[in-house]
């Protein structure tokens, strides 16, 4: 039922109007912040939620496409798109880089192994002269869009930002309901039954583990210009880390969880950073992780679809 | 010798896990069109040699052959698509998804359209009769819709079936198809057996020596790993090394 209300056209009407008329309300660029993680955790999501597979090192896709678009729109001074298709591109091979090597191991050995290659990218990024090491890229030209549209105003980048993340949440809204889609769900459900069914399942998961890449790498280059900066904030594990508690606390496996999820997350940071609870901020990020797992395991999302499912 | 029609063959198959044998040099040979049974006491082997045929174990010595090709070195999923198709002990659906959809998703393979992440998913429902067709002739049909979680255990076992044999395979591998069923479901997945058994090979583990005994064309029994004896139901069950082996008395005691 609740799946029903949250997929009713009315619904996503509801929530494209509201999209449209927010930044009117609201500070534009903490709207585009929520947007990219919003990404950025559903592309975390699509490998999660409907391939079962836990990577702890995606950071390294999101900072790959984030310091990639930074370095060729401050270097060649391209348009936007190109900038953008250029970082999305490089996370996508790095994606099939972790991919070929990461999807024969299984559970935590496959978490650990996408960590150990994140951090591998980390160390690089820090060494590497491209990236500014630890001051990061800064002062990343948002350059104009098809050579035409000047971004540089905050107002129009969100609407940008917007449709960059409808067309990233279609596009796994796609994925999640093709015929690959139903293998993913197959293999995720039953393993050694999909294989049995005669399905290699190493191919199916390193296809949905270059797409999961691609959107983070995209929802990177995507952040990297609306802040016009890139640092190491994002290729650290941290940063891996944060995908996961977005998309645990917002519910893994639904359509908007991880939206509602980086939604929670980066108000809660907005709300603390420069206060006097700046410092507790790690501390308060554990507690919402701890009742997390301990009170609602599906999530903010889940949990309102059950007690939609419940009284309605 | 060569003379005789063989679907599957082991020569020496030997699997040993940290210096215990579990599967010692057994060779096997399935005729085709035959429903042949492995049985044995516990601990004997027989699944052990079953996810060896299937390559979800890395035999550690000795060679599978289907239809006089070597099989050894080729992975799970490949051996799948060459026609030999396994079950599980504990039945193996996709609880999640719907009855239909566990049978559709085993038709989807040969489309070809596995990877296609672009399209809609709509496309699957060309599949639907073929799918319903399946079902109906396991006596599913009237549960097609129904989600795979809620069916009993024995119809589980049929939607199991059905799937399977959506690949059309010429060789199905059943481990242990009436294990943990009630008796009523045993004469209903024993009689699916027989019917799904036209024109094709089955090589099944069973406990329920009735069912064995109803169904088996040819029975081998392990002991230990290795092979203890072969031949028709008659046979077997006459041998007084079976009965030791099954009973753990020894055959001269039980004579004097």
């Amino acid at each position: 039922m609740m799946t029903q209300f949250f997929q009713s056209r009315l619904f996503l009407l509801a929530a494209l109007v509201l999209a449209l008329i927010i930044p009117w309300l609201v500070y534009p660029v903490l709207l585009m912040k929520i947007l990219c993680f919003g990404l950025f955790a559903a592309a975390f999501n699509l490998l999660i939620g409907y391939a079962g597979m836990l990577s702890f090192g995606h950071a390294a896709f999101l900072s790959t496409g984030g310091y990639m678009t930074g370095y060729v729109m401050s270097e060649y001074g391209l348009t936007t798109e190109l900038g953008i298709l250029i970082g999305t591109a490089a996370s996508a091979l790095l994606g099939f880089v972790f991919g070929k090597l990461s999807v024969k191991r299984e559970g935590i050995y496959f978490a650990m192994v996408t960590l150990a290659l994140a951090q591998l990218v980390f160390f690089l990024y820090v060494q590497a002269p491209f990236t500014g090491g630890e001051n990061g890229l800064q002062g990343i030209p948002r350059g104009k869009l098809f050579g035409v549209v000047d971004l540089s105003n905050n107002m129009v980048m969100y609407y940008f930002v917007l449709a960059v993340f409808l067309a990233g949440y279609w596009f796994i809204h796609r994925t999640i309901h093709s015929p690959f889609g139903h293998v993913l769900k197959a293999i995720r459900e039953n393993e050694p039954r999909a294989i049995s069914l005669g399905y290699n399942v190493r191919h199916y998961k390193l296809m949905v583990f270059i797409i999961s890449a691609t959107l983070s790498g995209l929802a990177g280059s995507t952040k990297a210009l609306v802040f016009q900066l890139e640092s190491l904030t994002d290729a650290h594990w941290h940063m891996s880390g944060e995908v996961v508690l977005m998309t645990l606390l917002g519910g893994m496996g639904t359509v908007f969880g991880p939206l509602v999820g980086a939604s929670v997350i980066i108000g809660i940071q907005n709300l603390f950073s420069g206060g006097e609870l700046g410092s507790y901020i790690h501390i308060i990020m554990g507690v919402i992780f701890i009742v997390c797992v301990l009170l609602f395991r599906n999530g903010i999302v889940g949990e309102l679809n059950k007690v939609l499912k419940n009284n309605f | 010798m060569a003379t005789t029609d063989v679907i599957l063959e082991t020569r020496d198959l030997t699997k040993s896990f940290k210096g215990f044998t579990a599967v010692d040099k057994v060779n096997l040979s399935i005729q085709r069109g035959h429903i042949h049974a492995l049985i044995g006491p516990n601990g004997a082997g027989k699944t052990t040699v079953f996810n060896l045929l299937t390559k979800y174990l890395i035999p550690t010595s000795g060679q599978i052959l289907l239809n006089g090709k070597d099989i050894t070195p080729i992975e799970a999923s490949t051996i799948a698509r060459m026609g030999m198709v396994r079950s599980f002990q504990i039945s193996a659906v996709f609880p999640k998804l719907s009855v239909l959809e566990n049978v559709r998703v085993a038709l989807q393979r040969k489309e070809g359209n596995s990877f296609h992440f672009w399209k809609s998913d709509k496309v699957l429902n060309n599949l639907n009769e073929q799918a319903e067709r399946l079902l109906d002739s396991v006596g599913l049909l009237s549960f097609a819709h129904a989600k795979t979680l809620d069916l009993s255990y024995g119809r589980k076992r049929a939607l199991e079936l059905a799937t399977t044999l959506a690949l059309e395979p010429e060789m199905l591998l059943l481990d242990e198809p009436t294990q943990g069923m009630g008796h009523e479901d045993v004469g209903v997945v024993a009689d699916l057996i027989k019917k799904v058994s036209a024109n094709r090979t089955i090589l099944m583990v069973e406990h329920n020596l009735h069912v064995v005994s109803r169904l088996a064309d040819r029975i081998t029994v392990l002991q230990r790993g290795a092979v203890l004896t072969e031949g028709d139901y008659a046979t077997v069950s006459a041998d007084p090394r079976v009965k030791e082996a099954y009973l753990g008395i020894a055959a001269t005691e039980e004579a004097a």
